[in-house]
């Protein structure tokens, strides 16, 4: 597949197509940024995914690919356009964190680590990308930059708090967007808008140069139109750097070349209990056809999986709430009523709670290394349900009414909890207007596990990332 | 009758009112009910954590490294 000619739909180009396709001289990466900034010009309107387009770092980011390529390299992402959320530093542009506070910041001095990484490599970075505020959402809304869209259904959410990375990706304005996840925060856009998305092992990526929202709980992935495409990326972003404290010691393990393994080798469950309560039918027939097509008929038990997603809760609202606490003490009125309301609770969490919950995370870690002396990958939702309509503000699952904004990460809440390497693989049920998610879920420092089932699943079109149709306002200008 | 019976139920209300003042975080009235709900919430799950028996030797998962 990577030697697609370059006549096509450049917008439907993986980033391994698009990267042959330059390394070989079929296109320029001027000619791949040039056809990026088009589509960023007529679906961002309407979509919502950029809040900043670095059209002029793009376009010089491409000339410089194409002066290297003509000097004989040969570069990993030649000519990839990509996006990240905006709360990755992005020199010469303020990262505004989806917040209205933290634009009034200068803009920032330096690249945050892994854009330097993404650039080096021959990366086109097409700008800063719509999100959550501060990042404490699983909705893609936002109060001050408007809500980022689902391009398959644009009344619908994207899933947050990276909703203008799941927006862009899956739109086709870039190949590959980068996102964080805390709580779900890349998993979630990823099942809403039908995309494969990497959430690493805690402390296995570099944070450096990104805003944080809770640091005992922050990881930074990709999110893509195919498995292959995350695991080039991933090979790209590894690496050591001082900039994070939280960064784990481990050597470089690339994937790439892992992933044609298949997985008639490994040992895959999927997690029973809590992962088959509160969810809505799709999610549960979403898992059951990955686990029909991976021949996995073993359901296993998580312990305590409510008791870990309630610690997580705990210490997202009372960590965050402190790095916020002088910005809630004197403008309060400046946050989104969404997120503010949050924030101001958890600034009053006696602290034995966070204490205790930091406490939990380490018996519940124990008690999951067990477990995986049995079981190589387990499968379990992403979401409980499709992505809903834009303003939803509870759902209903097993009869109990909850609020939307803070439930819909309920399944990966208790797995980043303990930091596990996931990757959302995205399903379209039978006859299904929309994509939904399932975590396939691997050991730490195993995310070659994870990709290797995803790349199998893609192969056998068990899981597929379709670009978005057009907006109708936009294919019906076209016609 | 155990312990759990005897306990006193979370004032999410009382909570809000008394930490507002204590950590001088001002709450506009039209904002207070989210914010009592949202207290109320982490209180659930903070219950859900805390019932939990821990051996004393359990410690945090951050591990500081000089």
């Amino acid at each position: 597949m990577s030697d697609k000619p370059a006549t096509g739909d450049i917008a439907s180009w993986t980033a391994a197509e698009t990267a042959a396709a330059v390394n070989r001289g079929a296109i320029s990466a001027r000619d791949v940024a040039g056809a990026a900034l088009d589509r960023i010009e007529a679906l961002n309107p309407t979509l919502n995914a950029f809040t900043d387009i670095t059209a002029e770092r793009a376009l010089a980011e491409a000339d410089a690919v194409d002066a290297r390529l003509a000097d004989g390299e040969d570069l990993p992402l030649a000519g990839v356009p990509y996006a990240v959320k905006n709360l990755f530093d992005i020199e010469g542009v303020t990262t505004r964190a989806g917040s209205k506070i933290n634009r009034e910041n200068p803009p920032a001095t330096s690249d945050a680590t892994l854009v330097s990484r993404l650039s080096r490599a021959g990366g086109l970075l097409l700008g800063g990308l719509n999100m959550g505020e501060y990042a404490y959402d699983f909705t893609g809304e936002n109060a001050h930059d408007g809500n980022a869209l689902n391009p398959h259904d644009p009344s619908r959410m994207s899933g947050g708090s990276s909703g203008g990375s799941g927006t862009a990706a899956a739109s086709g304005m870039v190949a590959v967007t980068m996102g964080s996840d805390t709580n779900g925060s890349i998993r979630v856009p990823s099942s809403f808008c039908g995309l494969f998305g990497l959430k690493p092992t805690f402390g296995r990526l570099s944070r450096g140069g990104t805003y944080p929202f809770v640091a005992s709980l922050d990881h930074l992935g990709p999110l893509a139109r195919s498995a292959e495409d995350l695991a080039l990326v991933y090979d790209v972003l590894q690496g050591p750097d001082p900039r994070d404290p939280a960064q784990a010691g481990k050597p470089v393990m690339p994937v790439r070349s892992e992933l044609s393994k298949g997985t008639s080798d490994l040992r895959i469950a999927v997690a029973g209990g809590y992962f088959r309560e509160r969810a809505m039918p799709e999610a549960l027939a979403a898992v059951d056809a990955i686990a029909t097509a991976l021949g996995a008929r073993h359901e296993i038990g998580i312990p305590e999986a409510a008791r870990a997603r309630a610690a997580a809760y705990v210490i997202t609202t009372s960590e965050s709430s402190a790095l916020h606490l002088d910005r809630l003490q004197h403008r309060p009125g400046d946050y989104d009523p969404d997120t503010r309301d949050r924030f101001l609770s958890g600034a009053m969490v006696p602290a034995a709670w966070a204490v205790q919950a930091q406490r939990f995370r380490s018996w519940f870690h124990a008690c999951m290394m067990t477990l995986f002396d049995n079981v190589d990958i387990l499968l379990a939702p992403a979401t409980p349900c499709h992505a809903l309509p834009s303003g939803t503000k509870t759902i209903t699952l097993d009869g109990v009414e909850m609020p939307a904004r803070s439930n819909i990460g309920l399944f990966t809440q208790p797995i980043s909890f303990i930091g596990l390497p996931v990757v959302s693989v995205p399903v379209w049920l039978d006859g299904a207007a929309l994509p939904i998610g399932v975590q396939v879920i691997a050991p730490p420092w195993r995310e070659d596990l994870a990709l290797r089932v995803a790349a199998a699943l893609q192969d056998m079109g068990a899981a597929r990332a379709p670009l978005a149709p057009l907006p109708d306002n936009i294919s019906h200008n076209n016609n | 009758m155990s312990d759990a019976d005897t306990k006193t139920p979370f004032d999410a209300e009382a909570h809000v009112t008394h930490m507002q003042a204590v950590m001088n975080l001002p709450i506009d009235d039209a904002w207070r009910p989210e914010v009592v709900a949202n207290m109320a919430a982490t209180a659930a799950a903070a219950a859900l954590v805390l019932e939990f028996p821990l051996d004393d030797e359990i410690e945090p998962a951050p591990v500081f490294v000089p």
